[in-house]
């Protein structure tokens, strides 16, 4: 909403700057976004008329004309084809300025002197959409009898400011001048004044002429008609016509300008239907018809579905409720006697009906929150004196109001211990009263406390708490003490998954890897990078109706494939080496009309290397270092032992290169590289290794308990041995064999070298053990600990046909 | 044979002063203190002298003796001292190469940031809850004071999977799920972060972000235990001097509503660009718990009080780092996810 400080002032006595203003208001909850001066830069321009226009010794596109400014006459040249003579212009003289910066300046034109310019609105700082075309191409061309030889500014409004309102939704009352010079007038103590239109009248009355009924009643609570014969269409007045722009609504007409004039004056939607095109005079307020269609005043054809609320005369729909008229009863120029229109209509009917025809206009706007139901018959009184006043027609005797209810005022109890219970201060009744009478509402004390009523403009006041708001609004929240609650102390407590999250999230960073925060929609071809069949459940989505783009519109069952996107958005900026990880959550569909199951995943994706150095080679981020960094989680969170079992099935993965990883005979997750083909359709010319774990099978696994093992008390002893065994055989069952044969004695087992190559048959591979044997109670001999490894080598022929390496 | 001695000793000395090594030194030493040495030559001559003569002069050949001693062992702790010294002098290294490359990932700002938001609420005795990112419109909406058709509900343009179930729009609905867990019982305090997903993308929006949700209900909460908790949170969050200010609001689930400013973290106040030159910042929406939001979940709204707010983890990150366009936070450019 955009308010013009010089309109507030006809309805309250202001005396702080308007950016004083904007602040005091933002600081009461109408938030003023800007101000903004209205011509502003625009200095020396001046009304002027033209006695002349002759043409240009030199040039064709020019011509000569002489404009007389009160104290002078001045020869301008202009390329303008819009002026004629007599025409009253806005003229920039010597050391003027306009909008844009440009200074006039005394100048020769082809060899013929020009002393100023001829200004367009644009130049004077008007926003061309809110002009017609024909003014938004040309020189402006003031009204006939406007002042010769004053500042063209004033004569066009443009030394006003304009606040531009921020409103929250519940102040629809503020969606008015008085709505917020109600505002004004409480912040400043200042009396606010309300207009009462008085105007003279013709004889004839309007009820009778005007037959109006209302059908359904529940969606048009009041209608008030008034009629104006002898009507006589032409151009608003400037300053309406400002006005209008200044709020940023192009002037039309008389009729339609003063329609929009009240409606942003007062807040009530008007609109004009032209009388003499209305079948027998007679307004049905009711639900559309199946099959009723209307030319809406846009042009526009619309089809009507029963429900919405139409204003209709015999012959079907004039106009849609509450959201914009119908052609076949427009304003025109040939247009002699009006209805004017305001109504009450049902904020919720107006605001599914403007929804599903996509229309949405200044009065759906206002009817969707809620208009003052109580000022339907000022509006239209205002809106026929403006018409009267203006000469622009003549306004028959009183209304036809016809409204299903009695108005009334609802009273709602205010008790000023109430309030300090809420808001933990104490503001006196007296205080809170002031404060209540001054937002126009009227107060009543009971025993201490106030009886409140709410006029009917504040629809959005109800409850006791809604006046606590308006007086701690106004008192000033400022006022409050900053405190802390009291009461039964709490202890502040992370669940244990959320506990789990902050650990896993720094072993993880601490590990080489970086987190990423992906959305939760993907683009539904992802898995088709992913390489999945056509039935892999993972494409078992939940869709977003509305989505934004494509890119978006399925909530992902699997995090991978935003991992993917990471890594390939830095590979083409050519950041092509690096380790992500992802905490998120995937949805698992159960139907359209349930939530899903939000699953929470923990993934990591990794390309290229760790970062070598002078003295460091790089560490290739591969299987080996995700399968690392996931031992040392494990280890961290202390889970039961996890299996990693080869998996070459799965269509994602490279099949020689993956496991999945099973812990008490539960699957936890996958780990390995990435598919060829994967990568391929990504476009990834590197390798790429990932992992997907359940978190909460995780956090299944995790905490177990920490025993303590006592520190050895005798030395231990330290053997290597070194076997060739065949490459194909998983280096897991030779550890579980060497530890099977080492027995209780073993502490701890290595593996420090795999070699093939030159002195190794082909097929087999050198495979070197770190033994260590210890024993609780005594020290070991060194005989004992050779028998011991050979028993392991032993084991180790027997098993797998290893043969020792020396 | 007592000035052959002392010309010894003098002798002796002279050497030892002139070895640049502990081998010369320890050559010197057998020279004349060792079995074969010069002294011992010397004292093998004592049989010709008298009875009398022969104790004088052995002590002066004591003497001669313990004064060569006490100099060579001078003399070999200069020398090893010497010797340490080159040897370290010759070990240096440059201490200005690069360091070993440990492997250093990071927490990504918005995670970084919440948990340190989480912190400071932890301390305030605030338990942390979670709800889903995927709700009804009930739990979104309803629950909250929003009734279907409420012009209220074009503050947040929602997607959509169905006509009941949304992707939630805030992290509200927590609240209501939390009350209806806890009631009666109180008092609920909670805190509850989350994604949450609005149909708008550009520098300042995204279709997803985060919020924090902060809720406590108990008897005789009031706007004053408000304003001093997130008084004390934007002290802890943006520096001890931060002022905050509360401007009256609107949000269909509290009423009282404020809106709350901190003093800008780039001027303090005094107007910049990243403030807009007002010198305050809106960091979150606040206000009591209203009474039906209590109502329906289950607490009688005349005895029982509560505030909420809520806050974008993305704003508060991007005021903390400077970071311009909020983009950035879900492009996860690795040059950009070092920075933190």
């Amino acid at each position: 909403m955009k308010v013009s400080y010089k309109w507030l002032q006809e309805f309250v006595n202001i005396d702080i700057s308007p950016r004083e203003l904007a602040d005091r208001l933002t600081l009461a909850g109408i938030t003023v976004e800007g101000v903004k001066e209205t011509g502003e830069g625009v200095s020396k321009v001046i009304t002027g008329q033209i006695d002349s226009i002759s043409r240009h010794p030199n040039a064709d596109k020019l011509v000569v004309t002489s404009v007389n400014i009160g104290t002078e006459k001045l020869q301008i040249v202009t390329a303008a084809t819009n002026v004629r003579e007599g025409d009253i212009i806005p003229v920039a003289v010597e050391g003027a300025k306009l909008a844009s910066g440009l200074a006039i300046k005394r100048a020769k034109l082809r060899g013929v002197e020009s002393r100023g310019m001829m200004c367009s609105g644009q130049e004077l700082g008007i926003d061309p959409k809110t002009m017609s075309a024909e003014q938004a191409s040309g020189i402006m061309i003031l009204p006939p009898g406007a002042r010769i030889g004053e500042d063209a500014k004033e004569i066009l409004g443009l030394d006003d400011y304009i606040l531009e309102l921020d409103l929250t939704p519940n102040r629809g009352d503020c969606l008015s001048i008085i709505g917020v010079a109600r505002e004004v007038a409480a912040l400043l103590g200042k009396p606010f004044r309300l207009p009462q239109p008085s105007f003279g009248e013709l004889d004839e009355k309007t009820e009778g002429q005007v037959k109006v009924d209302i059908l359904d009643r529940d969606l048009c609570r009041r209608f008030v008609g008034r009629l104006i014969k002898n009507v006589r269409i032409g151009s608003s007045p400037l300053w309406m016509q400002q006005r209008l722009r200044a709020a940023g609504m192009r002037p039309i007409n008389n009729i339609v300008d003063v329609t929009n004039y009240v409606m942003l004056e007062l807040g009530q939607p008007m609109h004009a239907f032209d009388y003499n095109l209305l079948q027998d005079g007679h307004i049905i307020v009711r639900r559309v018809r199946e099959g009723e269609k209307i030319i809406t005043l846009d042009g526009a054809a619309r089809d009507l579905t029963p429900g919405m609320l139409a204003i209709t005369d015999p012959s079907g729909p004039i106009a849609i409720a509450g959201v914009m008229g119908g052609q076949s009863t427009e304003v025109t120029d040939k247009t002699e006697s009006i209805l004017l229109e305001s109504a009450f209509f049902n904020p919720v009917s107006v605001r599914r009906t403007s929804k599903a025809l996509g229309l949405r206009s200044e009065a759906s706007l206002r009817f969707e929150k809620g208009i003052d139901i109580g000022g339907c018959a000022r509006a239209a009184d205002r809106a026929a004196q403006l018409i009267v006043e203006m000469g622009s027609g003549e306004a028959s005797a009183g209304r036809v109001d016809r409204t299903s209810e009695t108005i009334t005022e609802r009273v709602v109890q205010f008790r000023p211990s109430r309030a300090s219970y809420v808001l933990g201060v104490d503001i006196p009744g007296e205080t809170a009263r002031d404060i209540l009478t001054s937002l126009q509402f009227k107060v009543q004390d009971a025993n201490g406390d106030l009886l409140v009523t709410i006029p009917t403009h504040r629809v959005d006041v109800s409850l006791e708490v809604d006046l606590i708001e308006e007086v701690a609004r106004m008192y000033g929240y400022d006022k409050a003490p900053e405190t802390l609650p009291f009461g039964k102390s709490t202890g502040g407590m992370k669940t244990i998954e959320q506990a789990y999250t902050t650990r896993v999230r720094s072993q993880l960073a601490a590990s080489g890897l970086f987190e990423v925060m992906t959305y939760s929609f993907v683009h539904p071809r992802v898995f088709d990078l992913m390489n999945l069949p056509a039935g892999s459940p993972y494409r078992n989505t939940l869709n977003i109706q509305n989505p934004l783009s494509e890119e978006h519109s399925v909530m992902r069952t699997m995090l991978l494939p935003c991992l993917m996107e990471v890594l390939v958005r830095n590979y083409n900026r050519r950041v092509q080496n690096g380790a992500v990880f992802e905490m998120g959550r995937v949805f698992v569909t159960r139907g359209l009309d349930t939530q899903p199951e939000e699953k929470t995943i923990l993934a990591a994706a990794a390309m290229g290397c760790a970062p070598g150095s002078w003295n460091l080679a790089p560490a290739a981020f591969d299987y080996y270092y995700l399968k690392g960094v996931l031992e040392n989680l494990f280890s961290a969170l202390r889970t039961a032992p996890v299996t990693f079992r080869p998996e070459s099935a799965d269509p994602s993965f490279h099949p020689g290169r993956t496991a999945v990883l099973e812990a008490d005979g539960v699957r936890l997750g996958i780990l390995g590289e990435l598919h060829p083909d994967v990568l391929e359709k990504y476009e990834l010319p590197v390798k790429v290794t990932a992992f997907e774990l359940d978190f909460n099978q995780l956090l299944a696994l995790s905490g177990q308990p920490a025993d303590f093992i006592p520190l050895p008390k005798y030395p231990g002893i330290e053997r290597d041995l070194a076997v060739l065994v065949k490459k194909d055989i998983p280096a897991e069952g030779i550890f579980a064999a060497i530890r099977e044969a080492g027995g209780k004695l073993l502490s701890d087992v290595s593996l420090f070298d795999i070699y093939s190559g030159e002195q190794v048959p082909d097929g087999m591979q050198s495979m070197a053990f770190s033994l260590k044997f210890q024993a609780v109670d005594r020290t070991l001999t060194d005989a004992e600990a050779v028998e011991m490894t050979n028993a392991i080598a032993g084991a180790l022929a027997g098993k797998f046909g290893a043969e020792l390496r020396s | 044979m007592k000035d052959k001695l002392h010309e010894l000793g003098e002798q002796a000395r002279g050497k030892m002063a002139e070895a640049g090594s502990l081998e010369e030194l320890n050559e010197i030493r057998v020279r004349f203190l060792g079995k074969k040495g010069e002294l011992t030559r010397i004292l093998r001559g004592m049989g010709s002298l008298s009875a009398e003569e022969r104790p004088r002069v052995g002590q002066v050949a004591n003497e001669v003796r313990a004064a060569l001693e006490e100099e060579l062992a001078v003399r070999s702790a200069s020398l090893k001292e010497l010797v340490r010294e080159q040897k370290l002098r010759s070990e240096g290294i440059d201490v200005t190469l690069p360091g070993s490359p440990g492997q250093r990932g990071g927490i990504h700002p918005l995670n970084a940031v919440l948990e340190e938001i989480q912190d400071i609420f932890l301390g305030l005795g605030y338990s942390i809850a979670e709800g889903p990112e995927i709700e009804t419109d009930y739990y979104n909406f309803e629950a909250l004071n929003l009734p279907k058709d409420h012009p209220a509900r074009d503050m947040q343009d929602t997607f959509f999977i169905s006509g009941e179930i949304l992707l939630r729009t805030q992290t509200s609905p927590v609240q209501v799920r939390t009350m209806e867990k806890t009631a009666p019982e109180l008092p609920v305090k909670i805190i509850a972060p989350g994604k949450v997903y609005r149909r708008d993308d550009d520098a300042t929006h995204s279709p997803m972000f985060n919020q924090v949700e902060g809720l406590a209900v108990d008897r005789r909460i009031t706007f004053s235990d408000l304003k001093g908790t997130l008084a004390h949170f934007a002290r802890e969050m943006f520096g001890g001097k931060t002022i905050t200010r509360f401007r009256p609001s609107y949000f269909p689930f509290t009423e009282p509503s404020a809106e709350v400013d901190v003093s800008c973290v780039m001027c303090g106040g005094k107007g910049c660009r990243v403030c807009s030159h007002t010198g305050w910042l809106e960091i979150l929406g606040s206000g009591m718990v209203h009474p039906r939001v209590l109502e329906v979940s289950g607490y009688n709204s005349e005895d029982v009080t509560g505030f909420a707010f809520g806050m974008g983890i993305e704003r508060i990150a991007m005021l903390k780092y400077g970071i311009d366009d909020m983009r950035l936070l879900f492009e996860n450019d690795l040059r950009f996810l070092r920075q933190f």
